[in-house]
This record gives structure tokens, sequence and C-alpha cells, in this order.
């Protein structure tokens, strides 16, 4: 018997398979695109491709395409999922998660591998790797480029936490003739900072952070945080998949 | 609501504007209301009116005008309806509940400025209340800087009379408040042309008492383990209580109380077993504002409380029936209204006690704590009900929002986890 999650997010979709000694046995992912309903059967067609009968049930969906899912048995919502993804990924029970998604980013308190807290933001797209996209859009490079950069810069502060303001602030910082370094470290430290401020409203005391999510395979994004947040904060190669891992845990 | 196109031409309001409202809520109330099962028969009588939302009352109104009778449109619950009816004055709630009314607000106020007070000059300026039309004087209070200033701009355009709520509770402000009612009760006397006698007001007490009353009696049955109704249609009551007569409001009230603790001995409940019991705390929800309630009630929760202006703050707590002078009314009175806990008053620890008293005595697995954009006192309160939530051990979910369904998503995916999360 396998165990299939499935975390369809606003940027990409993860699919996770575990076996039911919880050993994870595959992980994919694909750009979410334009159709959450075409991302969701392309994902059945490559499950069933590699031999796992979507069918036969035992699939859970998360993630704000989760009701897209046809053959999903049930919907459990990405907080639930990365609370439980990451204590697995990370073999804790008790830890403070960051997700940083890419329209939401979500801060949970994790005791016992349940939630027992959590914040998220609100509609506004400040701190998501939205923000980020759109700054890198402008910067004319990929995300995970001006992540890297942004370790190269320093001194330069992006004050407007809307991204439509900040945008025009970047672009005034290029029209200037500021170094893009300088820029990029400007991006993420607003991001950082956001994130953390959003984090410190719940309890962290002496649990290790951990960040899941596409932002986690940055490594600088990580060190920025554990800098601001004042804690050694820790990742994990298969953290973007924490929710999909979530998901299948959900429906054992 | 066709039928009442003449009475509103008469009364000056924007017609096609208007209409435009007239066509979304009956879909509104049809997705968010109909669609439940299983409620209650006496839930027949809220839903007539709502079909009928601005043309049955309203006639209403315009009838007893006709026959001399005042129309005091009113905001807030700390306006005593005692005083009015007891000159033989009409109160009436104002329509400040829909996103409909809103952008009429934003032509005159800051965009900071919280969505109910935005609806509600956005409804009279755009002139597509009906409530706001007919009603010959306006009663406001001073509970937030946003709407003392924007009684300001109303007063423009109609007759005004402010109240002047303390903000804090020592002695003397109990004793202000008396005099401010006093004060209230010759405005009434003056726009009536009747005298508000002893015993006119000790009669005038006892029907407010009475709907008090029969409102508690509907929320008593939500503390039921299994709920005989929905906290959509307990608060679609209690938002129409603001407008309807009192003494109807009382009756009908009783009856759907009698059908509940019957449904209650019967062991009919609307939730299957289990769904988890959420009481919401915080800003109030003025019809048609069921955003919060329906997202909740479909995510696998129940709403069994309101601790809000639209839920207990309006019906807890009893005047004094027994004192037989004007001023032993208004100290009663006073008492009374000076016994709700309003974030507008500093300190308030009373509505930390009120919140954990209502967790106990209708067993909530959670608390969501709704503020409303932009309003900062409660807003700011929140601090304290969430940290004395916690030190109770139990979970609560802060939430801001406003009219708009541009969050519902969103919001959708925190209260399931919410929800999740009470296991």
């Amino acid at each position: 018997m396998y165990y299939i999650g499935i975390d369809i997010g606003s940027t990409s979709a993860k699919t996770a398979v575990l076996d039911e000694n919880k050993n994870i046995v595959e992980l994919f992912s694909q750009p979410t695109g334009w159709s959450s309903v075409d991302t969701a059967e392309s994902i059945g067609r490559t499950l069933r491709e590699k031999g796992y009968m979507v069918e036969d049930g035992g699939v859970v969906s998360t993630g704000y395409g989760r009701v897209a899912v046809p053959f999903s048995n049930k919907t459990v919502t990405e907080i639930t999922c990365h609370a439980k993804g990451a204590s697995l990924v990370f073999g804790m029970e008790d830890l403070m998660v960051i997700d940083i998604g890419g329209q939401d980013t979500k801060a949970i308190l994790v005791e016992g591998g349940l939630v027992r807290d959590f914040v998220m933001n609100d509609k506004c797209s400040a701190g998501t790797g939205r923000f980020l996209e759109v700054m890198a859009n402008t910067l004319a490079m990929r995300p995970d480029e001006l992540c890297t950069l942004a370790k190269h810069g320093g001194n330069t502060s992006i004050s407007s936490l809307c991204t439509v303001f900040a945008e025009s602030e970047v672009i005034s910082l290029i029209g200037r003739g500021e170094k893009k370094e300088n820029i990029a470290f400007g991006v993420v430290d607003s991001i950082v900072r956001k994130v953390a401020s959003q984090a410190r409203r719940l309890q962290i005391g002496d649990r290790q952070v951990v960040l899941t999510g596409g932002l986690c395979e940055c490594d600088y994004i990580c060190d920025a945080l554990s800098k601001e947040l004042n804690t050694r904060v820790i990742t994990h190669k298969k953290g973007r998949y924490a929710g999909a891992i979530g998901a299948a845990l959900s429906g054992m | 609501m066709s039928d009442y196109v003449k009475m509103w031409e008469d009364l000056g309001m924007d017609l096609e504007t208007h209409d435009a409202l007239c066509q979304v809520l009956p879909t509104a109330f049809g997705d968010v209301y109909l669609s439940q099962e299983n409620r209650p028969e006496g839930m027949g009588f809220w839903d007539f009116v709502v079909s009928e939302i601005h043309g049955i009352r309203p006639s209403e109104l315009i009838e007893a005008q006709k026959n001399g009778q005042k129309v005091f449109g009113t905001f807030c619950v700390y306006v005593p309806d005692e005083v009015v009816i007891a000159a033989n004055g009409i109160v009436t709630g104002l329509c400040g509940g829909s996103q409909f009314w809103v952008p009429g607000g934003e032509k005159v106020l800051p965009k900071n400025t919280c969505p109910l007070i935005k609806a509600s000059v956005g409804a009279r300026l755009d002139r597509t209340c009906p409530f706001f039309r007919i009603a010959d004087i306006y009663v406001g209070e001073n509970t937030c800087d946003g709407k003392k200033k924007a009684y300001e701009i109303l007063a423009e355009d109609v007759p005004m009379h402010i109240m002047d709520v303390p903000q804090m509770k020592r002695p003397e402000d109990y004793d202000r408040w008396a005099h401010e009612i006093e004060l209230f009760a010759g405005v009434v006397e003056e726009q009536t042309g009747n005298k508000v006698t002893p015993e006119k007001l000790a009669e005038a007490i006892k029907i407010v008492n009475n709907k008090r009353k029969a409102l508690k009696r509907v929320y008593d049955a939500r503390k039921a383990a299994k709920l005989p109704i929905s906290g959509k249609d307990a608060l679609l009551m209690m938002q129409i209580a603001f407008f309807d007569d009192p003494v109807r409001c009382a009756e009908m009230c009783n009856k759907l109380a009698d059908e509940l603790e019957q449904r209650i001995k019967d062991g009919v409940s609307v939730f299957p077993e289990g769904t988890k019991r959420i009481m919401v705390t915080g800003t109030p929800l003025a019809i048609p504002n069921w955003k919060l309630h329906h997202i909740i009630e479909t995510s696998g929760a129940a709403v069994v409380c309101e601790e809000m202006c639209t839920g207990t703050r309006y019906f807890e707590n009893l005047v004094d029936e027994t004192q037989t002078t004007l001023e032993g009314q208004y100290k009663a009175l006073a008492d009374r209204y000076m016994k709700n806990n309003c974030a507008c008053f500093t300190p308030n620890p009373g509505r930390i006690d009120d919140i954990l008293r209502l967790a106990k005595e209708y067993n909530v697995d959670g608390i969501i704590d709704v503020n409303l954009k932009f309003c900062s006192i409660y807003d700011t309160e929140g601090f304290f009900v969430e940290r004395a939530l916690k030190e109770a051990g139990i979970p609560v979910l802060g939430i801001e929002t406003d009219y708009t369904d541009s969050d519902a998503e969103q919001l959708k995916t925190r209260v399931e986890a919410f929800v999740e999360m009470l296991g």
C-alpha cells in the first residue's frame, strides 16, 4: 500500500509517495501553470506511469489547488500538512516551521507532531515567494539567482511592504545606478524581515526553527533568517516537499 | 421586492443603484442560507423579512410616521431604546453590512476607515438604504474616532444627536452616562412631542427586557451538545432584531426558542456529532455580513456564540424594573448599558471575563477573534484576548477582514487549518 500526497501551490505542484513504513519513495514537482485541474491530471498520468494506481485510494491533496484534484480522497490544509511533513523530514516532533510559499507565508508551532498554533500572512503578498518573483523579474533574473546574488550585496533597504510600491522602489534604485547585488540584498532583506516579524508572533522558545517551501533551497535566505530571528534556522533538501509529504501522511 | 418601487421613489432613493443591490441579495441569501439542511421552521419568519428587507419594515415605519410617530435611526448598542419607546418613538438599525455601500463612503472618508463606517456613510449619501431615508433623526455615539468624525459628515445631511459614551468605568462615569441618558430623553421628547413619564418608561423597560430574554432563550439553546440551530441562522435573527418591532421580535424569538427547546428534547441537530464548536468575538457583523459564519460552517465547524454587539452584548444583562422615578430609571438604564464591555473603554478587563465565561457556558472548542479592518481598538485589544485565551488553554485564531470576498479563500484555509488543529 502506498500513500500519495499532492500539494498544489500557487507556483509549483509537488507530489510525494510514501510506503506504509513512512519511507519516502517518490518525490517530483512541476509548475502549477494556469490550470490546477490540468496539473492534477498530469500528476495522475505521471503517477500511473510510475506504477501507482491513484484510483486505489490513499490520495490526499493540499495547497490552494487542493479541491482541483479529481482523484483525491481527502483534502487537508497546507498548514496541517507542512507541520506533519516537516516533523518527518527533520525527524523532530517539536519544532517551529516557517514555510515561505508562492502566495502565502506561514509560521507553524508544532508540538508532538501536531499543529499547536499558527500565523499566516493576510492577502498581501509581502514576504512571500511572489514578492521575490516580481522583484527578480524587474531585475531580469531568476528568483534563485537573485537569492544567490543577495549574499554579495548590502546597505540597501526596500521600505515599502506592498509589492507594487516595492517594485517602483526597485525601479528607482535601478535608475539611480545602484548595484544589482545591493538591490537583491534589499529584496531578500525585506522578505526576511517580514517573515521574521510574523514568526515572532508565536512563542518560538527553544524550538528548532526549520524552513520549508520553495525558498528553502536558497542558503542565503536561511542564513539571513537565522540572523534576524537570532536562532539557527535549518533546512533540508526535501523541505519544499514538506506539504506533499504531510499530505501523504494524512492519508495513513 | 418590486412592489415597493413607488415607496422607494417617494423616499428619494437612487432606484437604479438600489436595483443592483436588490438583484444580488437573493442569490447571496440563497447560497448562504437556503442551502442549509433541516433548518428550524421558525426561521421562515426571518427568511421572509430578508426577502423583503428594504420593503416590509420600511413600509411599516412610513405608516407609523403617518400616524405621528417618529423614527430614530441608531448605530450602536449603547443607545437606550427604552427612552425612545417611552415617548412612543420607534428605533431602527441602519444599513452598513455590505461591500455594496463601501465605495459610496470612500468618496468622503479616508481609506483607512473601517468598512462598517464606510458602508453606513455610503448607504446614506448614495441614497440606497430606505432606513437611512426614513429616519427622522439619527442617534450617534462616540464609541470610536472613525464614527465620531463620520457623524459630523452625516450631520450636514440630516438631524443628528450624539451621545457621549464614557470611555472609562469609574463611578463618576456611571453618573455621567445616566446624565447623558437624561439629556437624550430631552431630545426624544422634543422630537416626538411626547413626555417621557416614569410609567411609560417602566413599560418600555419591560418591553426591551422581554426582547432581551427572548433573544437569550435562542442563544441558550445553542449551549446544547446537539446544536438545534446553525450559527448562521442565529446570526440572522440577531441582525434583524436591530430593525424589528421589539414586541414582535420577542414573540418570534420565543416561538423559535420553543422549537429549539423541543429539538433539544428530541435530539435533533443541524450538525453531525463531533462538529467543533466555535465562538466568534470581536467587531459587529451587520446584515448582510455572513461571510465569516459561512466560511466557518462550511469548514467542518459550527458557530455556537457571538461575543459581539450583534450577539451577547445586545441582550445580556437586564434593566432593573423596580424603579419608579425617572432619576432611578435613568440610573438603572445607565447601570445596564455600562455593563456592555466595548473595546472603546480603557481598561476593559470585563470583556476578557465575558469571553472566558461564555467559552465555558457554550462549551466551545475554539475561538475566532475577528476584527474589521482598521478597527484599531478591537485590533489592539486582541492582544489581551488572545493572551488570556492561550493562558486558559483555549485555542484562538485571530482574523482581520473586511466586506470584500477577495480574501475568502485565504480565510477558508486558515479556518480549516484551525478546525484541523482542534483535532
